[in-house]
């Protein structure tokens, strides 16, 4: 069912009883082309550009639990392209475009909302490493401003512009950065997915791997073997878990971290904004609650929780930044669960195995580029050969010298 | 998550440092095979889903190097002991 002004119309005369799910429950079949292990963000992404930039349409997405259970419908929905080295903004460009055209493409709301990404620095060594990531931008050719003080007080006016420690000197703007609904994202690929003709298999875990000779012959689940010559892990939090049910060790480690969201109150902040002297952002949702964020928990963890010092840090940052927010309750926090990879970059590429192919390592910034990455790992897994834009992203370049440490994030930064 | 540290009783996570997997070793860099074994050790990680035995730093406390055991999936500590075999005398 095509969504579209007339057929909302015929819904709404008709008691809009007439709605369809948005995708089967298909039973898996015998074998596919390509099966995914893993039904979160990237890997319905990779099902969608598959089917549609190539034609491969005979493709299974196993998913352990329900669809949006994962990262992806935890995440804190900011999309930007900010980034500085130059394995990294192309893709990341390349993501915010396809974000752009993301509702045409899959003709689905997904809320894209390009509000703007505010990041505000306090010191003028600060405000020098602004301006370079900003001109790197340009040169990438993607949009950054560099604000002054009195810039920032027009977009922002109740930061805490003369705190003590951290006072605000400005601030880099990428207005075409923003927000996007997460679960709808996920909703939309899969939608359009199984539309043309992608199998999702929800509450099917993947249990093992049978490989011969050096190559993947399919994927045992719990609802039974599944035949495929391209086996294609997405599976981000897990992927450690997964790989080594293949034999592969990766250079990842599982840490959590906490999101929150407040009560809502009426619109005071319509961009999204970054604290410079600690780890806190903010944006507000459209029923009004402060979503919000900071720092990864710091010790390995698989539970989709964290606990109370990260709490109090992230709400301290909160308030040097902003004191209004010390007004508010917060309703709801909970926990993600992260690949950290050594140097906070993702891994997009082949594995050891031939037919297999790996899709992880996406740290906290995962959600942001799901679109490319899902367009990238689709041209990986149908011509065996990286996308141009993803090539940096290899799983041999910690062996190679090749990292990518775009600011000393990774499982332990030792920044601290 | 609370740790018990063997010298200090029970504590709140506030006052340790994390260091990571306890079980690596640095390895020997004249050995043949070097290389590939200082990458192993660098960069790549087992990561279970189940428990793991890690180094935590008393570091607002006694400062003792402890090998804590915790559950990676519900964080329950199943043992906390000294890094260093006789630190207890």
């Amino acid at each position: 069912m095509r969504y579209s002004l007339a057929g909302l119309i015929a819904n709404a005369a008709t008691g809009n009883r007439r709605w369809k799910p948005l995708w089967r429950e298909p039973e898996p079949k015998a074998s596919y082309d390509v099966v995914f292990v893993g039904g979160g963000g990237h890997g319905l992404a990779t099902a969608h550009y598959l089917a549609k930039e190539h034609g491969i349409t005979k493709v299974a997405v196993v998913e352990k639990s329900y669809l949006g259970s994962g990262n992806v419908g935890r995440n804190t929905t900011i999309v930007r392209s900010n980034y500085m080295l130059p394995g990294n903004v192309p893709f990341y460009e390349w993501s915010m475009k396809l974000w752009e055209g993301l509702e045409r493409d899959l003709n689905y709301n997904t809320m894209v909302s390009q509000r703007g990404v505010l990041n505000v620095f306090h010191s003028d060594p600060q405000r020098d490493a602004y301006a370079r990531r900003g001109n790197a931008m340009r040169l990438h050719g993607v949009d950054s401003e560099l604000l002054d003080r009195e810039q920032v007080r027009a977009i922002v006016p109740f930061v805490d512009f003369d705190n003590a420690r951290f006072p605000v000197r400005g601030g880099l703007l990428q207005r075409r950065g923003g927000t996007v609904r997460h679960d709808a994202v996920a909703w939309g690929y899969a939608r359009a997915a199984d539309r043309r003709g992608v199998d999702i298999i929800q509450n099917c875990a993947a249990t093992g791997f049978r490989i011969e000779g050096g190559c993947i012959f399919g994927v045992e689940t719990e609802k039974g073997f599944i035949a495929a010559n391209k086996v294609a892990l997405a599976c981000a939090g897990n992927s450690s878990r997964v790989a080594t049910m293949a034999g592969l060790r990766l250079p990842i480690e599982s840490h959590s971290v906490q999101a929150f969201v407040t009560e809502g109150v009426k619109p005071v902040i319509d961009v999204v904004m970054t604290f410079g002297a600690g780890h806190f952002y903010v944006s507000q949702s459209d029923k009004g609650g402060l979503v919000f964020g900071g720092d990864i928990e710091g010790y390995n963890s698989y539970a989709q929780r964290g606990n109370l010092p990260v709490i109090e840090d992230v709400c301290e940052g909160g308030m040097a930044l902003m004191p209004v927010i010390g007004r508010l309750r917060i309703l709801r926090s909970w926990g993600g669960l992260l690949d950290m990879t050594m140097d906070g970059s993702p891994i997009i590429d082949r594995t050891p195995i031939d037919g297999l192919y790996l899709n992880a390592g996406w740290c906290y910034g995962g959600f942001k580029a799901t679109p490319a990455s899902g367009w990238c790992f689709a041209h990986l897994i149908a011509t065996n050969e990286p996308h141009p834009l993803a090539a940096a992203y290899r799983l041999d370049r910690f062996a190679a010298g090749r990292v990518i440490d775009e600011k000393g994030m990774g499982a332990q930064p030792n920044l601290h | 998550m609370r740790i018990t540290c063997p010298y200090c009783g029970e504590r709140s996570l506030e006052e340790f440092t994390y260091r990571g997997d306890a079980t690596v070793r640095r390895p020997d860099t004249l050995e043949p095979g070097a290389a590939e074994a200082w990458v192993d050790y660098v960069y790549r990680r087992d990561n279970p889903a189940g428990l793991h035995k890690e180094h935590w730093h008393h570091s607002a406390g006694c400062h003792a190097w402890l090998v804590v055991t915790r559950n990676m999936s519900t964080h329950e500590i199943v043992a906390v002991e000294f890094a260093k075999p006789g630190a207890a005398e």
